[in-house]
């Protein structure tokens, strides 16, 4: 009885949990459909004016388009670094293995101001501070953990027979790692790409400082932030989230298609779940 | 031997060179320009002790370490017990089906702006937001919460309780179920196991789970500005200030190394608390 009532009372404990979790992301999408600019309880009615008027903002369009142009070549560089990284971490042995891997992941556990300042000191010194390259640069440093976590515990379910077996049919190492290693980790190289994408399309710190006028969504974002009450933020933002869900489902039943219904089984989009984990956490 | 070697580097170099180049060398560079000077709004290379001084010599900047510490601690100690209830819950009382579907529902934040997120708790927090329109229902007068320690803290929680609820989970999902059942066939009580069996054996996780909230909280400056109302300041507050006003980069970065070497010595506290000395 009494632990009935424990685990009850642990359900509606988890179910508050949740709503905390949530409530700001729902709130957001429905104030961004509320007529009055100031959010507050008594809804004024339906409106889409916010949409409208975020969406024809020349500088939202120009963030926008600066923040593609940034997350797709971020997302590609840190999806092949981090492959590399994730496969000499898996394959070789050597001294002062521990200190690299230490190198590679710590990035996101850098307080991003702190990242903000290095870099934009750092990057001005070589002259690349105020342009849309460092911005590119820093979210690598950012995002490429994230791959390399994710693939690495695609690799770390790989049978070391596979490989073995491939150098003994006498492909060479590369040849190896094309035809066998790379086609193994394909879904969770989508999605490291898909999430270090969305890392770089959600970082506002440090490419607020090194961006200079080269605004980038959540930059613009902080800066309306700045300024007064503005429902357009939360325009952006549910607009933002929509496209991030749609893309993260897109890479999940990609990589479901990927390797028919075995290899599906296999890892039910395993790596998305179980690297979101870390993602979460460290950015930020 | 040699031949591994050689195969390793075309892998290994890439990788290696981006994060020393582009991570290593621009923290490196930090604590170099602290000792550097500021002239006519320029950087000037210099030998001069004179950042440190200024900074540390501030009883302003102590107590805003003294803030800044104590919100992060504040941070910790909420969200570690905030959501352990939860993760208990989920990790014991739950098929591993909804245990899933639930750790799923955790990682749905992350694709959330965390701006958006503080932007829509101002909205909650407000004299006259939702929460104290919900409080006026039942007769409560309402409370400030925005612009306060409070606030500063409701930030920190969203940023780190999903976090530390799926790092506890999953720790408490790992305990050996048998141990539970062994303590409740030797009579001790839900209290009793709970605090001798099932916590020592997940303190890894709590800790780790803390750790992570401290780190996320003592670095953060999108919640003490804009639900704390940025007064008083924090660390990042202050790094943010002094770099963005003042062209004072090399106090900023004085600011920032004591920020590190404090989250440096946490880090290895907590570390050894979690998985040192276990019985």
């Amino acid at each position: 009885m009494m632990l009935k009532i424990g685990r009850w009372f642990g359900w509606a404990y988890t179910g508050y949990t949740f709503l905390f979790i949530l409530a700001p992301i729902a709130a957001s999408l429905v104030f961004s459909f509320n007529a009055d600019r100031f959010p507050s309880l008594p809804l004024k009615g339906f409106t889409t004016d916010w949409y409208g008027g975020t969406f024809t903002d020349p500088l939202v369009i120009e963030a926008f388009q600066r923040s593609v142009m940034v997350s797709v070549p971020v997302a590609l560089l840190s999806t092949i670094l981090g492959f590399c990284a994730a496969y000499c971490d898996f394959r070789f042995d050597f001294r002062g293995k521990s200190l690299f891997s230490l190198l590679m992941l710590l990035p996101p556990t850098i307080p991003a101001v702190i990242m903000g300042l290095g870099m934009l000191s750092y990057l001005s010194r070589i002259g690349l501070a105020g342009e849309v390259w460092a911005v590119l640069i820093s979210h690598v440093v950012i995002a490429l953990p994230f791959a390399m976590a994710m693939i690495r515990l695609r690799l770390a379910q790989m049978d070391s027979a596979l490989e073995e077996a491939s150098w003994n049919l006498r492909a060479s190492p590369a040849q190896t790692l094309w035809h066998v290693v790379l086609p193994f980790c394909k879904q969770s190289l989508v999605a490291a790409f898909l999430i270090t994408a969305a890392v770089s399309f959600d970082e506002f710190a440090v490419a607020w400082f090194v961006s200079g006028l080269n605004e980038t969504v959540p930059v613009r974002v902080l800066v309306f932030l700045q300024g007064q009450v503005s429902p357009v933020i939360n325009a952006i933002g549910t607009a933002v989230f929509t496209s991030s869900i749609l893309l993260v489902a897109i890479g999940m039943a990609f990589s479901g298609m990927g390797k028919a219904k075995r290899a599906a089984a296999d890892t039910p989009a395993q790596p998305v779940g179980g690297a979101l984990v870390t993602n979460n956490g460290l950015s930020l | 031997m040699s031949n591994t070697s050689r195969r390793r580097w075309p892998l290994l170099l890439p990788p290696l060179l981006w994060q020393l180049t582009f991570f290593l060398l621009p923290l490196l560079f930090l604590f170099v320009i602290s000792f550097w000077s500021v002239v006519n709004f320029r950087l000037e290379p210099d030998m001069t002790l004179k950042n440190w001084d200024f900074m540390l010599s501030r009883s302003s900047f102590w107590s805003a370490y003294g803030h800044t510490w104590s919100l992060a601690l504040g941070a910790a100690v909420v969200t570690t017990c905030c959501s352990f209830p939860a993760a208990c819950s989920l990790a014991f009382t739950v098929s591993e089906r909804t245990r899933k579907l639930a750790l799923m529902f955790l990682v749905v934040p992350f694709f959330t702006s965390y701006l958006v997120r503080v932007y829509s708790w101002q909205a909650f927090l407000a004299d006259n937001g939702i929460v104290n329109a919900l409080l006026a229902v039942v007769g409560i007068d309402g409370l400030p919460m925005l612009n306060s320690d409070f606030g500063s803290l409701v930030g920190y929680v969203t940023l780190a309780l999903p976090l530390v609820t799926l790092v506890q989970t999953m720790g408490l999902a790992q305990i050996d179920r048998n141990l539970i059942e062994a303590a409740h066939n030797l009579r001790a009580g839900p209290v009793r196991t709970l605090f001798e069996v099932i916590i020592p054996l997940a303190k890894p996780s709590l800790v780790v789970g803390a750790l992570f909230a401290f780190i996320l909280a003592f670095g953060d400056f999108v919640a003490p500005t804009y639900l704390g109302g940025g007064a008083p300041p924090t660390l990042s507050n202050l790094i943010i200030d002094t770099t963005k006003s003042g062209q004072q980069w090399p106090r900023a970065a004085v600011v920032a190394i004591v920020m590190i070497l404090t989250l440096v010595l946490t880090s290895i506290a907590a570390v050894r608390l979690a998985y040192g000395r276990r019985k």
